[in-house]
């Protein structure tokens, strides 16, 4: 394709209308008649078997149309096959404070909460485990009783020579990293609405970043057939992972429509998203890397340890992907990596936007800074001189097809006077530099089967309109525009021509949802396949008819012409015609599947990792630290994103900017904070996101390495940058300063202490247990 | 609680209801005037999204009973434009990228009319100060300023235009 139309242009997104008037639809602004209005029991004991619950004065209660307990719904269920360990109300003991013990649906949202109030639980409160570290030596009181010493998952991989690598190593360096927990704190609140038909089908319409994983669990957890429940995904007012699998809310709110045989809609409060959270786990990270004298890493070792909270739900890919790429940005070797996966009583983590790879990255390139300090290298130039050379397959089976890598710290070096600047600012002032690299989707399905990841139908019908149905969902990232301009460029018709069905499991055929940046480039080829089998359809059947080579024909601003001369100028409508009279319908699909090469190796947790195509990020972030106070300041953040092609210049800017800005938050000022099992921060007045008085200038830069299977060249853009953040942040305060800080967030506490100490500050075992560690019951 | 009778205008429409003298201005206006374009995003009046304009001047809905707004001009950002004509921050909102996931936007819509309407050519230290009290999650805040730019740019040309013809 040399010339495009649409592709690349910036284009506003298609449904900007109804966000800027309102008129746009979120779970929570849907109300039908006969609405009841649901609230959830938590939990408030950290860990306590539930002995009896009884529910008679709340069923008592008028305006109380249903009340629902685990006996309701006791089938578990979650996000991976290997983590079926949750009940939407928990029906043998609560886990953490906040854990679904029971639900009232009633006919306003005060009889509902009168109702929480009347349920008498009989707890019988057990010893807790808060941290990590602590929680994998429990003799007894485990989570669960078949996970022993509450370790979830544990894996170990070896590639290549680690021994002999760090014997290469003229210098070696040793550290524990530690990074807080962090909640994606979208501004929508999870929200849900089941309607019980009057034909006994079940209608959802849910907050979801994954409809048809909540399709698949609705039917499991309500034990009726996936053809009984139609899931619908309406405006999401931003996901980040945090709607990514199945949330007890929408489990909830179907079982309790399903009793009542009416439509119930339950939003939670923003206590309550905390709660649900399923963000960024607290991590410990014991990094080792070594490095030659010329700037060559030889190996990397890293233990890591994340606290899982209290279920699986994605952790164990979480765990996997901390590992699976921890030495596939640069050319390592050898690379060794153990990570356990541990249970607390706490909420679950899950997956949030850079899924598992955020936090060994920050450990990783804040250590790769200090390593070159001390072999006497610009950190920028060391980055160069370990790079991958695609295509190429890295060390643990990961191939890369397409590397923007180079470029992308080429132009934020220049861009930013890095070699001006960087350990010549004045005291206070400093300049630093990180990368990273993100997958375009997993090849490999968290449930594994030959079905395609995605499809797309696409038909035209008499009005020539060009519907596409997607099953893909719009989650504010452009999902929706970015199917519009694949269709419309192909087709060679005005986007105005494009009507969307998206996200509708009635309508719409499967994909696997928003999540792991999969959209662009699985659903984006699914798209090109089926609008290019369209434009044959209608070409052959023009062909056909004037007795032409439908090679010679093109579709071009909504007319059908011939190549070869002027003589063939068919406006698009009566091509449609045309082409309807000689095929009798216009239907076309398109599906993709990750090829064979792209899904990695064999080894024991191989499968997560894998992705068609990777994505990379380089970084500079410029500071001013007071060394009075320890306060830190951004003065500005180039980012460089390596996203295949920009479809669409303005959304790929606004994705990686958005990325940079939650990579900020957790760098400087962003961690849910725990006391003993109890989050003391539940709430974004006191979980502080950046404002715009926080947020300093940041600015983005494309860079197109134009990948060879992705859409028109395209790939990842809307994860990848976060994690370069926050090492880019680690090494400009020690550019600044002279201190090295390993535990995130940095404070201005720690910054102000380790200038005290001349030293660098890292204490990652105060910081657990500042999260209690008693073991004890509260 | 029983129920009082009160009488608000939003959006130029007078409205007269009976709610519970505690019901919440968000409250009344996304469920007994179905205006669902101003949004809950938090239970402490943190985040901005129930933006409304009162008299002109911003205020957070979910802080406020709507009984004590009966003598006010209310606008939710239902009021500013509509699809087919759009008011300039809203037009600019979409072609800038100020609105990825939307939840924020009428917030944030509400605070720059009102920015905009007390001082038309804002200052980017202007701009985020009167933005501060609104939070977004998607967009790092850049395309929101240059959104804002782009609105002030189509308010002087339409401002212009109108004084040509």
């Amino acid at each position: 394709m040399a010339q495009h139309s649409i592709i690349g242009k910036p284009l506003a997104m298609i449904e900007s209308g109804a966000k800027v008037t309102g008129l746009g639809k979120y779970a929570d602004d849907l109300s039908v008649p006969g609405m009841l209005i649901g609230r959830i029991l938590h939990s408030p004991h950290a860990h306590a078997v539930i002995r009896s619950i009884d529910s008679s004065a709340a069923e008592a209660l008028p305006g109380v149309k249903a009340v629902a307990t685990g006996k309701d719904a006791p089938r578990p269920y979650g996000i991976l096959p290997i983590g079926h360990d949750e009940c939407v109300f928990t029906k043998d003991k609560a886990r953490y404070i906040g854990d679904n013990v029971a639900a009232v649906a009633a006919t306003s949202a005060e009889i509902a909460e009168q109702a929480l109030d009347l349920l008498r639980v009989d707890y019988e409160v057990l010893p807790a485990w808060f941290d990590p570290l602590l929680s994998t030596e429990a003799a007894e009181h485990w989570l669960f009783a078949d996970k022993p010493r509450n370790i979830e998952k544990e894996y170990h991989h070896n590639f290549g020579s680690v021994d002999e690598g760090f014997a290469q190593a003229a210098f070696v360096r040793e550290q524990r990293y530690f990074a807080g927990e962090v909640n994606h704190a979208a501004m929508e609140p999870h929200s849900t609405l089941a309607i019980w038909e009057p034909d006994g089908r079940l209608t959802v319409h849910s907050s979801t970043q994954v409809p048809y994983y909540l399709h698949r669990t609705l039917a499991e957890v309500l034990e009726m057939p996936m053809s009984q429940i139609r899931v619908i995904k309406p405006l999401i007012g931003g996901g980040f992972g945090g709607k990514s699998e199945v949330i007890p809310i929408e489990i909830a709110a179907g079982v309790l429509a399903k009793k009542a045989k009416r439509p119930v809609k339950i939003t939670y409060t923003r206590e309550e998203v905390f709660l649900a959270h399923r963000g960024r786990p607290i991590t410990v990270v014991d990094m080792k890397v070594g490095l030659t004298r010329d700037g060559k890493i030889t190996a990397v070792a890293a233990r890591v340890v994340q606290d899982g909270g209290a279920y699986c739900g994605y952790g164990p890919v979480t765990v996997l992907y901390s590992g699976a790429l921890l030495g596939a940005l640069y050319d390592i070797p050898n690379v060794r990596y153990d990570g356990f996966r541990v249970l607390t009583n706490k909420p679950a983590c899950g997956a949030m936007r850079g899924h598992g790879t955020v936090n060994v990255r920050f450990a990783f390139e804040s250590m790769l800074d200090d390593l070159a300090r001390e072999a006497g290298l610009d950190p920028a130039e060391v980055r160069r001189r370990n790079l991958l050379k695609a295509p190429c397959i890295t060390v643990n089976g990961l191939r890369v097809t397409s590397y923007g890598l180079p470029e992308c710290i080429e132009k934020v070096v220049e861009r930013s006077g890095w070699n001006a600047k960087r350990g010549k600012l004045p005291y206070g002032k400093g300049i630093g530099i990180a990368c990273s690299h993100y997958v375009s989707g997993a090849a490999n399905p968290i449930i594994r089967s030959n079905i395609p990841h995605t499809t797309v139908h696409i038909k035209i019908d008499r009005d020539a309109a060009v519907t596409v149905f997607t099953g893909a969902s719009e989650i504010g990232q452009g999902s929706d525009t970015m199917h519009v301009q694949i269709a419309a460029e192909i087709l060679g018709v005005r986007p105005a021509r494009i009507k969307l069905v998206a996200a509708d499991t009635e309508l719409t055929p499967i994909d696997l949802g928003s999540y792991s940046s999969r959209v662009t480039f699985m659903a984006g080829n699914a798209c090109l396949e089926a609008a290019k089998n369209m434009r044959a359809q209608i070409l052959e059947a023009i062909a056909a008819k004037y007795k032409m080579d439908p090679a010679l024909l093109d579709i071009r601003d909504d007319n059908v012409i011939s190549l070869d001369d002027s003589r063939l100028h068919i406006a698009f409508d009566d091509a449609i015609a045309t082409a309807l009279e000689f095929r009798g319908a216009l239907v076309a699909k398109g599906t993709y599947a990750p090829p064979e090469e792209a899904r990695g190796g064999k080894h024991k947790g191989a499968g997560v990792g894998p992705s068609p195509s990777y994505s990379y990020s380089a970084q500079t972030v410029e500071v001013s630290v007071d060394t009075e106070t320890g306060q830190v300041r951004v003065e500005k953040i180039i980012a460089a994103h390596d996203c295949g092609r920009a479809l669409n210049p303005l959304t790929v800017e606004g994705q990686v900017e958005g990325s940079v800005y939650m990579g900020l938050g957790q760098a400087l000022q962003e961690e849910m904070v725990w006391d003993n099992g109890r989050l003391m921060n539940p709430s974004l007045l006191e979980y502080k996101i950046a404002t715009t008085l926080e947020t300093p200038e940041i600015e983005s830069i494309i860079v197109e390495s134009i990948d060879p299977e992705g859409p028109f060249g395209a790939k990842e853009a809307g994860e990848g940058s976060l994690a370069a953040t926050i090492p880019a942040v680690a090494n400009a305060i020690y550019d600044a300063v002279g201190v090295r800080i390993n535990s995130l967030p940095i404070t201005p506490e720690k910054v102000l202490a380790a200038l005290r100490v001349g030293a660098s500050f890292s204490s990652p075992s105060s910081s657990c247990s500042s999260r209690g560690s008693d073991g004890g019951a509260k | 609680m029983s129920k009082q009778l009160i009488k608000l205008r939003v959006n130029g429409e007078q409205y007269e209801l009976a709610v519970p003298p505690n019901k919440l201005l968000l409250d009344v206006l996304r469920e007994d005037l179905g205006l669902t374009g101003t949004k809950r995003g938090c239970d402490d009046s943190s985040c901005g999204a129930c933006s409304v304009l009162v008299d002109g001047v911003p205020m957070l809905a979910c802080v406020a009973l709507a009984a004590s707004y009966q003598d006010c001009e209310l606008t939710t950002v239902e009021g500013l434009g509509t699809l087919d004509a759009l008011h300039p921050v809203q037009s600019s909102w979409g072609d800038a990228g100020g609105a990825q996931c939307g939840f924020c936007t009428s917030g944030f819509l509400i605070s720059t009319k009102a920015l905009l309407d007390r001082n038309p050519h804002p200052s980017l230290d202007e701009i985020r100060e009167a933005l501060s009290a609104n939070l977004c999650r998607c967009t790092g805040y850049m395309q929101i300023y240059e959104s804002v730019k782009l609105a002030i740019e189509r308010a002087a040309a339409a401002k212009a235009a109108g004084a040509g013809s």
